[in-house]
């Protein structure tokens, strides 16, 4: 593989904003245009029509709840009310929380990753984990909280322990785990499997050529990582950390489960007005907050593909 | 490996195959009788009650939700339904609430999966009569005045009487709700849900409210009562559930006394007591679905439940049941049940549909607040 | 420099960078392995108490073999086995439908990448509390023309893991230079088809893997869509048969954990490479 084949994949970066390389071809050169027949149109459309029955109809039937009244008749109080104090500290609380457990998620599964570099691919170690991290990172609702109320909840036997031998009250500052606060220690729980999935395959990309040749020419692990390894691995971490906040962002079954008492995040919202059997009527709300969701990560998304398009620079 | 992998291949889809052919059913055909079981309003309608039973078990299948086993004893009484008629009883969604019940009526319209039958709170209830068919079980008298829709549209059909369960190993038995402010208590109260989604904590407040002197006409005593028991350190914000209260988390659970007393059965330690003095009550309420994929069925489901045998069942799962002054009188009352739970005592009250509203008013307003 | 051999008499590969410390790496694992087992041992350990009075007893675990759990788990093995047909078509619409798809748009519409990570990631922002509410008219129209089989569901599914399967072959796809091996196919005169099966796939098994994995994870971890379209699956059923008993409850979770894993592992060994000589 020399430079002078690379050219297509530089040039695929180059589509979206990089300079143009000399030894470049553009992407848009008659030669490409010619072979994107309308053959290769058709081979878009199993995906398309799929995704348009199954994702976007219920999505857009879903989210245009919010527009509508009990009655039928046109609204715009449910998407007023997005607007309330209470409904975006509500926002705030799940970008928080969703953007903290997305970046410890990231590093710890980066980390994991890493420290499984080197193993065989087809060997125990590694299928073990694999199975284990996709296990995991489903593991959620309902018994994902039991298990960290029994873990380390007020009366479990970690607590108790810590309590009695080291004399040191893990709740003295009241019971955290019951707020948004614990949301951050279970949500971690499956963000790091969930990172270990899909990132390791990333890493596993990573050419043992690029780490001699970067001895061989003098470089230490240190450039190695920095100037060689991070910016190949850069899109798929920041896409992965995308993933993991869009998991954590949407995520409830657990929530719902461990924070009973008032609803300080978003989708504990989306439930409070769909489930409620005392405060009937909001179920129009519902859609309001998931239209707000999704609105939520466009922006993200659009934030994700500035930084994408600057570190793709980077790309070979 | 080459071929193994091929191999592996084809056996999948060829299980996948197989297993989807097999899978599809032929469309259900409704079941060929001269009565439309779907606006019978009463036994008579299919003359009399065994013709009733015969268009049922034509049916085969009954869907109920929202029904789980340990919640007024649900499991047994399905049982023993599934087990008298023949009729397969299909229990879908045991966690979800009346708001959903109404939801999911709503989302499976049409499909052999929708609802049959409803077992909803009040307020829920009152606001949905449009899903329900009318229909009057055959000891229509037997239930209270106040207990029914003068059509059958809804019919309460078992109430609890709002109560404390405590982990008698490691707390006292509290005899008073001040009691539960003590330094006994700490870290140790909580309720089954928040009160302006949950219909049992929503109770709760009402039972401190009741408690603390005041009327159900203004629930802020009840509010004031849990930011008191929040302030001290006692009160803690998790869902009160089996596994809670069975791993020690939760020592004391503020509960309907048919749930408390299902706990109490499973979880060695557990004990139930209710407050003397005023005693909170709240009906549920029996509804059929108006567009009932198997209706004969659901209609039987509604006579056996309103029959001593299932109204005992109730008293077993510690309910109390809507026809037990009727069954009272006629002797049929299972003693030894009701020996174990005791009849329902004190002061009884049950909010209207006004004080409710207000309720669930006052609360969306200050509950966030007060435990906050 | 670079081949220096170290104590262990290894090639000294580990010193340039690219793999860590055999230390370094059993230290990550472990600290990281005994962290998330704690709260699974947590779960065990309740399940074998006694009451609420601090004793142990086998009781709860042996009581799954009485007599009267027969009609309980009647319902259980059906749903196991709804459970496991749900995967497998998950996994073919994902290899069949989103796979050349996203190879498609890798070779063919750079321009479009973005467009597809989107349409990927919203499966994961509308909570599915949400999306059944527009799933269930769609489904009285899928009801009608493919029955209200079980199966059906799988095309819920397959765009509840279009976020997991997409990000893992993404990774993969970024990793391989798909671009030069297609031409480098097409140039010695493949045709598209074996392009894909002998050139492109091999290299991209490790994604395929990856997302097939999450796939079958997510498919018997899901419980939303399930309830609400009122459909029996592993975690309906789990949720119907503990009902009754909370230490059954978190047995059976248990039981569930442990049996996604042990198919899945059973998958990976399955689907293993051997190494046929040198990894480019």
């Amino acid at each position: 593989m020399t430079v002078a084949n690379a050219p297509v994949l530089v040039a695929g970066a180059a589509e979206t904003t990089s300079p143009q390389h000399p030894l470049t071809e553009p992407a848009s050169s008659p030669r490409r245009r010619a072979s994107r027949g309308l053959v290769t149109y058709l081979g878009l459309t199993p995906f398309a029509l799929y995704v348009l029955v199954f994702l976007f109809i219920p999505t857009i039937l879903a989210v245009t709840t919010g527009f509508f009244t009990e009655d039928g008749a046109f609204t715009l109080t449910n998407i007023a009310g997005l607007l309330d104090p209470l409904v975006l500290n509500t926002f705030a609380a799940s970008f928080w929380v969703s953007a903290v457990t997305a970046v410890v998620g990231a590093v710890v599964g980066a980390l994991v990753c890493y420290a499984l570099l080197g193993t065989r691919a087809d060997g125990a170690l590694r299928s073990v984990i694999d199975s284990v991290a996709s296990v995991l990172a489903q593991f959620g609702g309902v018994m994902l909280a039991f298990a960290f109320i029994a873990a380390i909840g007020l009366q479990s036997l970690l607590t108790l322990w810590l309590k009695n031998t080291v004399g040191f009250d893990i709740y003295a500052n009241g019971t955290w785990l019951y707020q948004p606060a614990g949301l951050l220690v279970v949500y971690t729980y499956f963000q790091v499997p969930l990172m270990v999935i899909t990132f390791l395959p990333a890493l596993e990309g990573l050419k043992r050529q690029w780490a001699e040749a970067n001895a061989t020419l003098g470089g230490t692990r240190l450039t190695y990582w920095t100037r060689i390894a991070f910016p190949v691995l850069a899109p798929s971490f920041f896409g992965s950390l995308l993933l993991l906040f869009a998991n954590a962002f949407s995520s409830y079954a657990t929530a719902a489960a461990l924070v009973s008492q008032g609803s300080p995040i978003v989708p504990l919202q989306i439930r409070a007005a769909l489930v409620s059997e005392t405060v009937l009527g909001r179920e129009n709300m519902a859609g309001a907050l998931a239209l707000g969701m999704v609105v939520v990560m466009v922006v993200v998304m659009w934030g994700y593909s500035v930084l994408q398009s600057r570190t793709s620079r980077w790309q070979r | 490996m080459f071929r193994k992998r091929h191999l592996a291949g084809i056996a999948i889809f060829a299980a996948a195959a197989i297993t989807l052919s097999a899978c599809s059913t032929a469309a259900e055909t409704p079941a060929a009788t001269d009565v439309d079981a779907a606006t019978a309003t009463s036994a008579d309608d299919f003359g009399g009650l065994d013709a009733l039973v015969a268009a049922a078990q034509e049916e085969g299948e009954l869907n109920v939700i929202a029904l789980p086993d340990n919640w007024a004893n649900y499991g047994e009484i399905k049982a023993m339904f599934e087990e008298k008629y023949d009729i397969v009883v299909n229990s879908a969604d045991p966690d979800i609430s009346s708001a959903e019940e109404i939801a999911a009526a709503d989302n499976l319209a049409g499909q052999d999966t929708a609802p049959d039958v409803f077992d909803l709170g009040t307020a829920v209830a009152l606001a949905s009569t449009d899903y329900f068919a009318p229909y009057q079980v055959a000891n229509w008298d037997e239930i209270p005045e106040g207990n029914k829709e003068s059509t059958g549209l809804w019919v309460n059909d078992y109430t609890g009487s709002m109560s404390i369960g405590y982990n008698s190993n490691d707390v006292p038995k509290p005899e008073s709700l001040d009691d539960l402010l003590g330094d006994d208590y700490k870290g140790a109260v909580a309720l089954n849900g928040d009160p302006t989604q949950a219909g049992a904590a929503f109770a709760a407040v009402g039972l401190a409210t009741v408690q603390q002197g005041g009327t159900l006409d203004d629930f802020q005593d009840g509010i004031d009562y849990f930011g008191e028991l929040n302030a001290a350190g006692n009160f803690i914000p998790v869902n009160a559930t089996p596994a809670t209260i069975a791993s020690g988390e939760t020592k004391v659970v503020f509960d309907w006394s048919y749930n408390n007393l299902s706990q109490a059965a499973v979880v060695d330690g557990w004990e139930v007591t209710t407050l003397p003095g005023a005693a909170y009550t709240s009906f549920y309420n029996q509804a059929i679905s108006k567009d009932a994929p198997h209706p004969a069925a659901a209609r039987l489901w509604q006579e056996f439940l309103y029959s001593a045998e299932a109204q005992n069942l109730f008293i077993v799962g510690g309910a109390y049941p809507v026809t037990i002054e009727a069954m009272n009188e006629a002797g049929t009352t299972d003693e030894d049940a009701i020996a174990k739970i005791g009849n329902l005592e004190g002061d009884i009250v049950t909010p209207t549909e006004e004080q409710a509203a207000a309720a669930s008013a006052l609360l969306a307003e200050k509950w966030a607040a007060a435990i906050g | 420099m670079t081949a220096v051999k170290n104590d262990s008499g290894r090639l000294a590969a580990v010193r340039i960078g690219a793999e860590p410390n055999h230390v370094v790496r059993w230290i990550i694992l472990g600290v990281v392995g005994l962290v998330f087992a704690f709260p699974i041992f947590a779960m065990v350990e309740f399940t074998f108490r006694d009451g609420l009075s601090g004793g142990h007893t086998l009781d709860h675990w042996t009581g799954l073999f009485d007599e009267d759990a027969a009609r309980t788990y009647r319902n259980l093995f059906t749903a196991i086995g709804n459970s496991l047909l749900l995967a497998v078509v998950t996994v073919g619409i994902v290899l069949v439908v989103l796979l050349p798809t996203m190879i498609l748009v890798h070779l063919q519409f750079p321009r479009l990448r973005r467009v597809l990570e989107f349409i990927c990631i919203i499966p994961i922002t509308v909570p599915a509390i949400v999306l059944v509410v527009g799933l269930a008219p769609v489904y009285s129209v899928v009801v009608k023309v493919a029955g209200g089989s079980i199966w059906t569901l799988a095309f819920a599914y397959g765009i509840t893991v279009l976020p997991y399967a997409y990000r893992a072959i993404q990774s993969n796809l970024d990793a391989v230079d798909v671009v030069t091996l297609s031409e480098a196919g097409r140039t010695l005169s493949a045709g598209w088809g074996r392009v894909l099966w002998f050139v492109l796939l091999p290299n991209l098994k490790r994604g395929v893997l990856a997302a097939s994995f999450i796939s079958v994870a997510v498919v018997l971890g899901e419980f939303t869509i399930a309830s609400l379209l009122n459909r029996v699956n592993l975690q309906t059923a789990l949720l119907q048969v503990s009902q009754s008993d909370p230490y059954v409850a978190v047995i059976f979770a248990l039981l569930a954990l442990a049996l996604a894993f042990v198919l899945l592992l059973s998958i990976g060994r399955l689907g293993r490479t051997r190494r046929t000589g040198s990894e480019s």
